[in-house]
C-alpha cells in the first residue's frame, strides 16, 4: 500500500488494514471513480460460478438493488475495497449500475414534493 | 451496461447530515429512517481505508466516527438516503466522498457549543454545496433567535437557519424539507455567489 498517491499514511499495526489490499490484488483506485456511497448496484445475468469469497457474497448481496455502502457493510469490506470490487464486477458484466447525472429541477421539485408529504 | 429488464433500479439520491460530536445526526437520521441507522464499528474501518489515510482511527471504537447510514423511499422509482458524518475537522477527508452527487447537506447546531460546526460550515461553505442550519434544541440550552446564530456563523442571508428537534419526525422532515427548497433556489439562481459576495 505504498505509492505515489497514498498521503500521510501512519504506520498502523492493525492487521484490518493490510488486508483489504490483499482481496483487491494492490489496487486500491476503483476502476469506476465515479462510484458513489449511493450508487444502487444490481445483480445482472447468470452468477458466474467461478467467482470467490468477497466476489461472489457482493453477486448475492446485490440481487436486490443495494446502495455501495450497503454492500461494504453487508459483505464487511472497506469502503474503498467495495468500489474496485464492485467495478470489476461491473466490467465483467456481473453487476449493473445506475449512476443518476446531475438531476433536471423537476425532478428535484418531486423530491422536495415527496419529502414534504413525508 | 444495461442489467435485466426485470430489475428495475429505482434513482438513488442522497443528503449529508454533519454537525459536531453528540449534535443529534445518529437521533435525525433515525427519526426518519426505514432502516435502523447503520452505525457500526464496520462503518468506521471503511471509510478510514479507502482514502490512503488512517487518519482517526484510534477513534474508531467510539460511535462517533461511525458513519450513519439511513434509507427513505420516497416512490417505487426513488429512494432518499441519508448519511450521518462527524463533523470534527479531523474526519474532514470523509467529506469529499460523501458530497460527491449529494443533493445538499444539514448541518446540526448545538448553540452550547456553536464553534463544533465550525469545520463543517466552513466545508460546504467553500465547496459551493448547498446546505441548511438545523439549530437543534437541547433541553437546558439557552434560546437562541436564529438569527443570532446566523450571525455569530457569519452565514449570508440566503442560508436558511431554522430550529429543529432531531427526535421528532415531523421537525425532521420540515429541515428536509427546507433543505429540498434551497437546493432548488439555488439550482434555479446561478447567481448565487455573487450574491453572497455582495452582502
Ligand atoms: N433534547 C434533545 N436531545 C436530543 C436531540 N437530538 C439528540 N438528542 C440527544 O442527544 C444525544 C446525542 O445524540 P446523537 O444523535 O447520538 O448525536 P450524534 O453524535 O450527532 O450522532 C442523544 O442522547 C439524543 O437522545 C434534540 O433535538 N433534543
Ligand atoms: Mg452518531
Amino acid at each position: 500500500m505504498n505509492g505515489e498517491q497514498s498521503r500521510d499514511v501512519e504506520p498502523d499495526e492493525d492487521a484490518t488494514f493490510v488486508r483489504p489490499f490483499i482481496i483487491t490484488g494492490g489496487r486500491s483506485e476503483p476502476l469506476q471513480a465515479d462510484l458513489r456511497l449511493e450508487t444502487l448496484v444490481v445483480a445482472v445475468g447468470v452468477p458466474d460460478p467461478s467467482l470467490a469469497f468477497e466476489r461472489r457474497h457482493i453477486v448475492a448481496v446485490c440481487e436486490r438493488p443495494t446502495t455501495v455502502a450497503e454492500v461494504a457493510h453487508r459483505v464487511g469490506v472497506p469502503l474503498g475495497v467495495a468500489k474496485v470490487l464492485i467495478s470489476d464486477l461491473v466490467v465483467a458484466g456481473q453487476l449493473a449500475c445506475r449512476q443518476p447525472a446531475e438531476l433536471p429541477l423537476p425532478m428535484l421539485e418531486r423530491i422536495r414534493d415527496h419529502v414534504r408529504a413525508l | 451496461m444495461s442489467g435485466r429488464s426485470d430489475k428495475i433500479v429505482p434513482l438513488a439520491v442522497k443528503i449529508v447530515v454533519s454537525g459536531g460530536l453528540g449534535v443529534g445526526k445518529t437521533t435525525f437520521i433515525g427519526a426518519i429512517s426505514e432502516i435502523e441507522p447503520l452505525d457500526t464499528e464496520a462503518a468506521i474501518t471503511q471509510v478510514s481505508v479507502g482514502v490512503d489515510s488512517l487518519v482517526g482511527v484510534e477513534a474508531k471504537t467510539t460511535t462517533t466516527v461511525a458513519l450513519d447510514f439511513g434509507r427513505i423511499t420516497l416512490d417505487p422509482t426513488m429512494t432518499l438516503y441519508l448519511f450521518g458524518t462527524p463533523g470534527q475537522d479531523r474526519f474532514s477527508f470523509l467529506w469529499d466522498d460523501l458530497v460527491e452527487g449529494a443533493l445538499g447537506t444539514v448541518v446540526l447546531v448545538d448553540t452550547r457549543r456553536i464553534e463544533d460546526c465550525f469545520p463543517a460550515v466552513d466545508y460546504f461553505e467553500s465547496q459551493g454545496a448547498p446546505f441548511v442550519l438545523a439549530v437543534n434544541r437541547f433541553d437546558g440550552a439557552d434560546r437562541f433567535d436564529v438569527e443570532e446564530v446566523r450571525e455569530a456563523l457569519g452565514l449570508s442571508a440566503d442560508v436558511p437557519v431554522l430550529e429543529c428537534d432531531a427526535r421528532s419526525r415531523d421537525s425532521v422532515r420540515d429541515v428536509l424539507g427546507a433543505l429540498m427548497d434551497r437546493v432548488i433556489g439555488v439550482r434555479a439562481t446561478p447567481r448565487r455567489r455573487t450574491a453572497a459576495l455582495t452582502r
